[in-house]
């Protein structure tokens, strides 16, 4: 019983330091940031802009343009609201979709600062108002608007002038949502939706795609020049290299993760990476990407704990009754 | 040369040559321990096994890490984590027992202030055990660096500034050790050395040490009592179990430390296999970059009760507080100048003073992590000064302690 009253007290108290260092100590130390369910309305985009707002008030500076923004915002994502609401057809969307292919063709061209991404998957991976959002304003939707001036000097700006009627709009996604929407791997949902601007060395991926096997190391240098030559230009574009996405499961907590990818803005203020529109499904895949790449140990951990746990029940057990045996004539 | 008769057994043959049945009385069938003892007196053997469990997965590890500021950080996080086969398990071992190897430490040390197991004819054990307890601070921070990520950096960056040695402004000093105007690649390869041979040495020196100054003034028990372990052998000896207030090492008492450890395994692969994180923090897995300061910096929880001591003081006066806590504990012994070998519930004022150190560091410990704004900074002082002031208290209570 004494002994039984001690591990209490001695347990009592480091689950008092744990809970101070670790839940308690993150907690206080990293801001909350609430997590929207992969919902693209435009919320959280309207509270930043008006935050600014208020922020532009209390310290007197340019309100004007603060409250333009708020407007501006609000009147972009009920928009938005409204093309969700039109019937789609896909078959004219097919049709409109060749503008796209300018851009969006697998050439693996920089254009702009970065390689068009690929739409192969397009319509299972983003959500249906991020892409219409998408279309209709590219630094609106992706919430990187601070950075430009005039939508029109956003690599993709070009498509406001391209496509203008919101019908056009709403039957291209739906055309992507019909025709582009496969089965996706979890490494495609990665190299489509990030491998552009994030390299994975771990699974030898750079910003140019898988590394090949090369015969020659000349070949091999040749290769490397190239990364550094594309990666050069995405420096420039998003004003420092975006980090090697290998372990970034490890790094960052998963709630930091989710809501970083849903608004990169609310996590990291002012920050170039733009919202990329990834839908619920389409996340859980890029995350276990990540994670197959950055933790592999998991599936094995999950498979031997439970026999290692057990082999340590069994061998107190047994201790336990030879104590027993041992202690049986001493009192 | 000594005559040698022709053995007849194997174990003959040895103990010819070299004592081992002498060697096994001496060391464990007749090394007599108190009978009135709880799990708590179990603990240095959870400390010998945990720090079993750090050697043999540190020298898994040994064979696959590359100590260089460019391969460091990929050939623990890829190489050991995804090509080697188990790698990751013994990484998550050898991380998680660096971890609990303290808190086990901090029970084993409270343990020793509780039942006054430090005081006259043991002074000894406790200064070699406050020795393991430094040198097992360096290893952890050696260990720390290597992996090379952010927080390795950072922290070394940190820790090794504290050697300027505030308004002397010692920075030549910090430049060798460091090895360079900042924590490089000569930084890296040093700290890999003392981490993997010259540290271990000490410790392991020191472990025999600690296990020597047992030997005369014997384990504490209980009630503090004063036993004639030689009476109680023999006692024991003549079958008297009951009667005898010993027990030897082997196996009677090991049999209690084996079913001690077999709980603690549970405990300890339970957080390997299923919460690890505390341990690895997430930090430390971006790579080590100069030019990029981690919105906060901490150390790992073991030594966050001694940098909220530094924290909330002007810069001199921090360094000197900081200096003072990391020694206090070694004056122990002398401070306390009360006769009573006795556990702290009946030592009266000690008592208290007991709880309020342990709550006293736990307060510190919490402190230590959290940003240094607003009220934690108003409450780090409190408990700073609180600690700086447990030492003359102790001297004043235990002066005036009535003897028992």
């Amino acid at each position: 019983m004494r002994e039984l009253k001690i591990l209490a007290v001695v347990v009592f108290f480091t689950l008092v330091t744990y809970w101070g260092v670790e839940p308690f100590a993150h907690s206080q130390m990293h801001k909350h940031v609430e997590g929207q369910e992969f919902i693209y309305n435009g919320t959280a985009d309207i509270k930043g802009a008006e935050a600014a707002l208020e922020k532009a008030k209390a310290e007197g500076t340019d309100t004007a343009a603060a409250q333009a923004k708020v407007e501006a915002k609000k009147a972009f994502w009920a928009d938005v609201e409204k093309i969700a609401q039109l019937q789609g057809n896909a078959a004219n969307g097919e049709a409109a979709f060749a503008t796209c292919l300018g851009c969006h063709n697998g050439a693996g061209v920089n254009m702009g600062g970065v390689i068009p991404p690929n739409l192969d998957h397009a319509g299972s991976l983003y959500d249906k108002n991020y892409l219409i959002a998408l279309i209709k304003d590219p630094a609106m939707a992706s919430n990187v608007d601070h950075k430009y001036e005039d939508t029109m000097t956003h690599p993709m700006g070009s498509i406001k002038g391209m496509i203008t009627d919101d019908q056009q709009i709403a039957d291209i996604v739906a055309y992507m949502q019909e025709k582009m929407a496969g089965e996706v791997t979890t490494k495609e949902a990665f190299d489509e939706a990030c491998a552009r601007c994030h390299a994975m060395r771990y699974a030898k991926t750079t910003q140019l795609g898988d590394t090949p096997e090369f015969k020659h190391e000349k070949d091999a240098l040749a290769h490397e020049i190239k990364v550094l030559e594309e990666q050069e230009l995405v420096k420039t574009y998003m004003g420092k290299l975006p980090p090697d996405l290998s372990i970034m499961i490890r790094a960052r907590s998963e709630h930091f993760m989710e809501t970083f990818v849903e608004n990169p803005q609310t996590q990291l203020a002012g920050t170039s990476m733009p919202r990329v529109g990834l839908n619920k499904e389409g996340y859980e895949k890029v995350k276990t990407y990540l994670e197959e790449v950055g933790d592999p140990s998991k599936p094995a951990r999950e498979a031997i704990g439970p026999w290692v746990i057990l082999f340590f029940v069994v061998f107190t057990v047994l201790a336990y009754l030879w104590k027993k045996s041992q202690w049986r004539d001493l009192h | 040369m000594a005559h040698f008769e022709k053995a007849k057994s194997v174990n003959e043959w040895l103990d010819q040559r070299l004592a081992v049945n002498t060697l096994k009385r001496v060391l464990s069938t007749e090394y007599w321990i108190p009978k009135d003892i709880n799990f708590l007196w179990a603990m240095g053997m959870v400390l010998a096994a945990t720090f079993g469990l750090l050697l043999i997965s540190g020298i898994f590890l040994l064979m696959y890490y590359k100590p260089d500021a460019t391969l460091a950080f990929d050939s623990v996080n890829y190489t050991i984590m995804s090509e080697v086969g188990y790698g990751w398990l013994w990484r998550h071992i050898h991380g998680v027992a660096a971890s609990v190897v303290f808190l086990i430490i901090y029970i084993h040390m409270l343990t020793g202030i509780y039942y006054g197991s430090y005081k006259k004819g043991r002074e000894l054990i406790w200064l070699s055990g406050m020795g393991l307890f430094v040198a097992f601070s360096a290893e952890a921070f050696s260990g720390y660096m290597l992996p090379w990520g952010q927080m390795s950096y950072w922290a070394g960056m940190v820790i090794t500034n504290l050697f300027s040695g505030g308004s002397l402004e010692a920075y030549g000093l910090v430049e060798w050790i460091r090895g360079d105007y900042v924590p490089g690649d000569a930084f890296l390869t040093r700290f890999f050395m003392l981490h993997v041979l010259l540290i271990p040495l000490v410790i392991i020196g020191l472990i025999v040490l600690h296990f020597g100054t047992l030997r005369i003034p014997h384990v504490n028990n209980q009630e503090g009592a004063e036993i004639d372990f030689e009476e109680a052998a023999e006692l024991y000896k003549a079958g008297k179990k009951k009667e005898s207030k010993v027990i030897p090492f082997n196996p009677v008492f090991l049999s209690k430390d084996v079913f001690v450890m077999g709980v603690y395994f549970i405990f300890f692969f339970y957080l390997v296999f299923y919460h690890f994180n505390f341990a690895m923090d997430p930090v430390n897995f971006d790579p080590a970059d100069g030019l990029k300061t981690p919105a906060h910096i901490y150390p790992e929880w073991y030594f966050l009760w001694s940098y909220e001591i530094l924290r909330p003081f002007p810069k001199d006066p921090g360094l000197i507080a900081f200096g003072i806590a990391q020694a206090a504990f070694f004056f122990l012994p002398f401070i306390d100048r009360s006769p009573n070998v006795a556990p702290a519930h009946k030592r009266g004022l000690f008592f208290v003073w007991f709880w309020i150190l342990v709550v006293d560091m736990i307060v510190l410990t919490i402190l230590g992590k959290l940003p240094p704004e607003g009220i934690f900074n108003t409450l780090g002082t409190i408990a700073a000064v609180v600690f700086l002031l447990l030492g003359p208290a102790l001297f004043v209570i235990t002066k005036f302690e009535k003897k028992l």
